[in-house]
């Protein structure tokens, strides 16, 4: 048997700060991660693993070459591969071209089961590009998977995170599924998986290798353009309130029956 | 220095770890119950910490020492007594196998406790031979295919919770110095083995330290560790890469502490700023900062010249090893110092960090003698 | 549109390094190269002091974009009642249909739900195309994908707005990729563009770091999905008709890949953040799970529900239906609380808007207070106490 799973590398945004002054973006120092849906995507990969010995997982990835880094922290949690598409060429994709270009890399990997993907990626937050890569392999998709609860011949069972609950769905396999962060507690590494992942060679594939025309990837095939961008304008700081305790408090109440909210 | 990109990926590994199972909650149970959970040992295990250093063919991960260092900084950054328990089976628990083991012997006593199964300590240390261990009056007496041992070790870091300990004993009587000491391996469940009742430390709370007693023990010719009356060069040897652990949980220590201080010096505010803003509190800030940075880059160059074979790097070790654990006590100091009243009270991480760091200039070997070897080394 | 640099005019200064958010810029010797980490943001061009960086056409294909017209909404139900964010979206849709002066339409899939077609009337909607069949009870991806993507096909709309909804993320990126289109996930705000009607499309980056607006100029229809409780909901104008054009459900074996075995509600009580009139929100100040329970003897008592920040339900104290930011709900109350909450800006990304922020914290520093109308600088534990005795009964 024959997991994918896709992973992003992405900058860390919790550490992602802005200069007050010029209210532009710090990002000196903010580190490169791996996604977190991603991690919780492979955990689920590695979890079937443990009970079947046999199964081999691949990962695959879109980035510049810095993304191996990545892709060697899953190696080093126990992936047994990994695949980066890098090139020139990818670059500035929106979701649309990137799902063309994951899912060219999928297909080139070929031979899989089950891909698992993370929901979203914490720097774009868009949670397309799980379903559009399934829509482009032609598999079926099941979004915000909260549990694997058995996997079948042919289908697999699993819970879809609703706002208020659930649903148990049964999906034909092979599919793509998306990771939530409910859906299980991602490993560590081991000294051993690090010692092993620079041991392995991480493959890395351009649009000729995964047979994409450059037409079809990146920008050129990017539906959507950013217009423009632009760090919010924060609200105005209101007021601080002075005293005691209940000084402030009291005064927190009178100013709220005031403006009627209270 | 520079680190590799691997380097870095084992430091990510066990910040990660470290942060995340050693929580304050947990931590203060730790101080209060003397305990340390076994899950989180368990845990340590699993992810492959205690074999690190340990070579591939032993059962461990055969990482470089650069690794370990960072390994064991990174535990001591969070919780120094953590980083001990990391620290042991590739030091002066597995070390002395490492070097001198037979191929039984690492089945038997190695393996098992890089996977965490079996807890090794390390009996050099007594009452009256510290780091003088030509002194040692322990007594191995061969009797047919066994050897009688008796004596007393002393100040033994996790002897109340091992399985097995490298015992060092006098084979020769008649031998003066540290001539005629050879290493055994006891088990401490063995008729005439005790332990003494655990010390009440200062710091390092959470892993018991006590003496162990010999009453006529009798161990096996099998479980001789190395060559008779060559114990004493096995002993050292371990020791030169104990020294190398204790400077890197100066460099972690010394780190949170720098963290803390910076974290503290730019919340509280006094006369009206933050104290951070004082010239008197931010020249301390950078004293510390550079400081642990010369230590830290000593540290870490006396790992590589290790492993390169370096003529050398056994001063290098003791030069780290003294520079590290002074500099952390100083930046300790001047740390709960910057926290005024609140460094003196245990809801402030560097209370404890204080008191945990005091016993890194005088364990494997004080200051004053790595001293001694850094001079004998220069003036031979 | 893509971003290059004007060689001849680099003066290598490195400002566009500085500002560019995707780090995609880099020196090549002493001129600024773009790399491949470019989104065309085009914050660098604004930025270069030397007039260096240009925007150039790409040559990126599309499609004949005078062919499509009116706005779509997607109607979205579950168990026969229409989400408040379809109601919010047909408000929207108003809005951007006046504007282009185009008709606004609902999509509705169901069985059986005849009755919301004349409740989409009442909210705005000129036109209501419905999907009636025993297939589509429930939200199916493959089965509302293929009846809706078909739709889209024959009817050709210009704009399909979606909300940003568990099932709304699940369709709008299916039906956008067979459609060879681009899709703009959680947008906060939408807009025509007055000169050639185009829809522009803003939503948060980078946890709520920075805005982007976005464009979709060569392909249709422009997709987008919304966050529940950003957009307003319209009047309800009762008696109001439409227009009724019933969708062919041709669902043929295969077709529909998975089944929805059974739904389970969530056993904890329905968290309805983006109804809330009142949010108590809490952090990592709390220090402990019970600090929870304090808040919500104060939601309570203010008629509210309970909040959280991303640090403590990471820390595992609240469940994540209770997280307000980026990642969580987008509110907007009449009073929001922060309990302990320092205000880091995934945080402030979702719930900057409501009405009055009053912030609860011990540090005097704590980014919170630069957002908030009312600043209390003390611990929560004394503060909320008071208040509940202020308040009294």
């Amino acid at each position: 048997m024959k997991i994918i799973v896709c992973a992003k590398q992405v900058p860390d945004t919790n550490e992602v700060k802005i200069d007050p002054v010029k209210g532009t973006l710090i990002r000196d120092g903010v580190p490169s991660i791996l996604n977190p849906d991603d991690a919780n995507a492979l955990e689920a990969a590695l979890q079937v693993k443990d009970a079947n010995p046999d199964v081999t997982i691949s990962v695959v990835s879109m980035g510049p070459p810095q993304a191996c880094y990545m892709l060697r922290e899953c190696l080093a949690m126990g992936a047994d591969d990994a695949y980066l598409l890098s090139s020139r060429a990818f670059g500035g994709a929106d979701t649309c071209a990137t799902s063309t270009t994951i899912a060219a890399g999928i297909r080139k990997i070929g031979d899989y089961d089950i891909i698992f993907a993370g929901r979203q990626a914490i720097d774009g937050d868009t949670a397309q590009v799980g379903p559009q890569t399934a829509r482009r392999l032609g598999l079926p998709v099941v979004t915000y998977v909260q549990k694997v609860r058995e996997l079948k011949e042919g289908s697999v069972i699993v819970e879809r995170q609703l706002e208020d609950g659930y649903e148990v769905i049964e999906c034909k396999t092979p599919c793509v599924l998306t990771a939530v962060k409910e859906l299980n507690d991602p490993r560590y590494m081991t000294i051993d998986g690090i010692v092993d992942a620079y041991n392995k060679e991480i493959t890395i594939w351009n649009e000729n290798d995964v047979k994409l025309d450059p037409s079809d990837c990146g920008l050129k095939a990017s539906p959507t353009q950013v217009f423009r961008s632009f760090t919010p304008p924060p609200k105005g700081k209101g007021e601080m309130l002075e005293g005691t305790v209940p000084e402030m408090v009291n005064t927190l109440v009178a100013k709220l029956t005031e403006k009627h909210i209270l | 220095m520079i680190l590799s990109e691997k380097h870095q990926l084992i430091r990510k590994l066990c910040r990660d770890f470290a942060e995340k199972e050693l929580t304050n909650d947990i931590l203060d149970e730790v101080e209060e119950s003397g305990v340390f959970p076994q899950e989180i040992l368990d845990k340590m295990a699993k992810a492959g910490f205690y074999g690190i250093k340990i070579p591939k063919e032993y059962g461990g991960s055969g990482c470089d020492t650069l690794s370990y260092i960072l390994m064991v900084e990174e535990f001591a950054r969070v919780s120094p007594v953590a980083s001990l328990y990391v620290n042991s089976p590739n030091s002066l628990g597995g070390g002395p196998l490492v070097m001198s083991a037979t191929p039984e012997q690492v089945e038997k006593y190695l393996k098992p406790s890089i996977t965490g199964e079996k807890v090794l300590a390390f009996g050099l240390t007594e009452p009256g031979a510290g780091s003088d261990a030509g002194g040692t009056t322990t007594t191995a007496v061969e009797d047919g295919d066994y050897y009688i041992i008796n004596g007393r070790k002393t100040f033994i870091t996790l002897a109340p919770l091992s399985d097995y300990a490298v015992i060092y004993a006098k084979t020769d009587l008649k031998a003066k110095g540290s001539k005629g000491i050879s290493a055994f391996l006891v088990d401490m469940k063995a008729p005439g083995v005790s332990c003494g009742k655990p010390e009440h430390k200062m710091g390092l709370i959470g892993c018991a330290t006590s003496d162990i007693v010999l009453e006529d023990v009798r161990v096996h010719k099998s479980d001789m560790l190395g060559e008779k009356d060559r114990g004493f060069i096995n002993a050292m040897k371990t020791l030169d890469g104990g020294r190398l652990g204790v400077s890197a949980q100066s460099i972690g220590v010394a780190t949170a502490c720098l963290e803390e201080s910076i974290k503290y010096a730019k919340e509280r505010k006094q006369f009206g700023k933050p104290i951070a803003k004082f010239q008197g509190i931010s020249f301390m800030i950078a004293d510390m900062a550079a400081k642990l940075a010369a230590a830290r880059e000593l540290v870490y160059n006396a790992a590589v010249l290790k492993d390169a074979g370096d003529k050398d790097a056994s001063m290098y070790c003791s030069m780290a090893k003294y520079f590290a654990s002074e500099v952390c006590n100083e930046i300790a100091a001047k740390a709960v110092q910057i926290h005024g009243g609140y460094g003196y009270i245990k809801e402030y991480k560097v209370e404890r960090l204080y008191r945990d760091c005091r016993v890194f200039t005088i364990f494997e070997g004080t200051s004053q003698v790595q001293q001694m070897v850094i001079a004998g080394n220069l003036l031979k | 549109m893509a971003v290059r640099i004007i060689a001849d005019k680099c003066k290598g200064c490195q400002k566009c390094l500085k500002n560019c958010p995707f780090e995609a810029i880099t020196m090549q010797g002493k001129i600024a190269d773009i790399g491949p980490a470019c989104t065309n943001c085009g914050n660098c061009l604004e930025n270069c002091p030397f007039d260096a960086i240009e925007k150039v056409d790409d040559g990126n294909k599309g499609v004949d974009i005078t062919l499509y017209h009116d706005v779509w909404v997607f109607a979205e139900q579950r168990e026969g009642a229409l989400m408040g964010v379809a109601i919010e979206l047909l408000g929207e849709g108003r809005k951007l249909a006046d504007e282009i002066g185009c008709k606004l339409c609902a999509v509705l899939c169901g069985d059986n739900v005849n009755g919301l077609v004349d409740e989409l009337y009442e909210y705005g909607a000129d036109v209501v195309y419905y999907a009636n069949d025993p297939a589509l009870v429930t939200y199916n991806t493959d089965a509302y994908t293929k009846v809706i993507y078909e739709a889209i096909v024959k009817y050709k709309p210009e704009i399909v707005l979606l909300g940003a909804t568990h099932i709304g993320r699940d369709l709008g990126p299916c039906l956008a990729v067979h459609c060879n289109t681009g899709l703009t996930a959680d947008c906060t705000k939408l807009d025509i563009d007055p000169e050639d009607k185009k829809l522009m499309q803003t939503r948060p980056a980078f946890g709520g770091n920075l805005m982007a607006t976005i464009l979709c100029p060569k392909h249709r229809p422009q997709m987008s999905t919304v966050r529940p409780g950003v957009m307003a909901k319209p009047e309800r104008v009762a008696g109001k008709k439409g227009e009724l054009v019933e969708l062919e459900v041709k669902l043929a074996e295969g077709d529909v890949r998975m089944k929805v075995l059974e739904i389970v509600k969530g056993l904890e009580e329905l968290v309805s953040l983006t109804d809330a009139k009142v949010i108590v929100s809490g952090g990592n100040g709390l220090g402990n799970p019970e600090g929870f329970e304090l808040l919500k003897k104060l939601a309570d008592r203010l008629g509210g529900v309970v909040g959280a920040s991303r640090a403590a339900v990471d820390a595992g104290w609240i469940d994540h239906s209770h997280q307000v930011g980026q990642t969580g709900t987008t509110v907007k109350p009449e009073l929001y609380i922060a309990c302990g909450i320092s205000g880091a800006i995934q945080h402030l990304a979702g719930m900057q808007t409501s009405k009055i922020i009053v912030a609860i914290n011990k540090d005097e520093n704590a980014p919170i207070f630069e957002v908030a109308d009312y600043g209390i600088v003390g611990d929560l534990y004394k503060v909320i106490p008071t208040l509940l005795e202020v308040l009294g009964e």
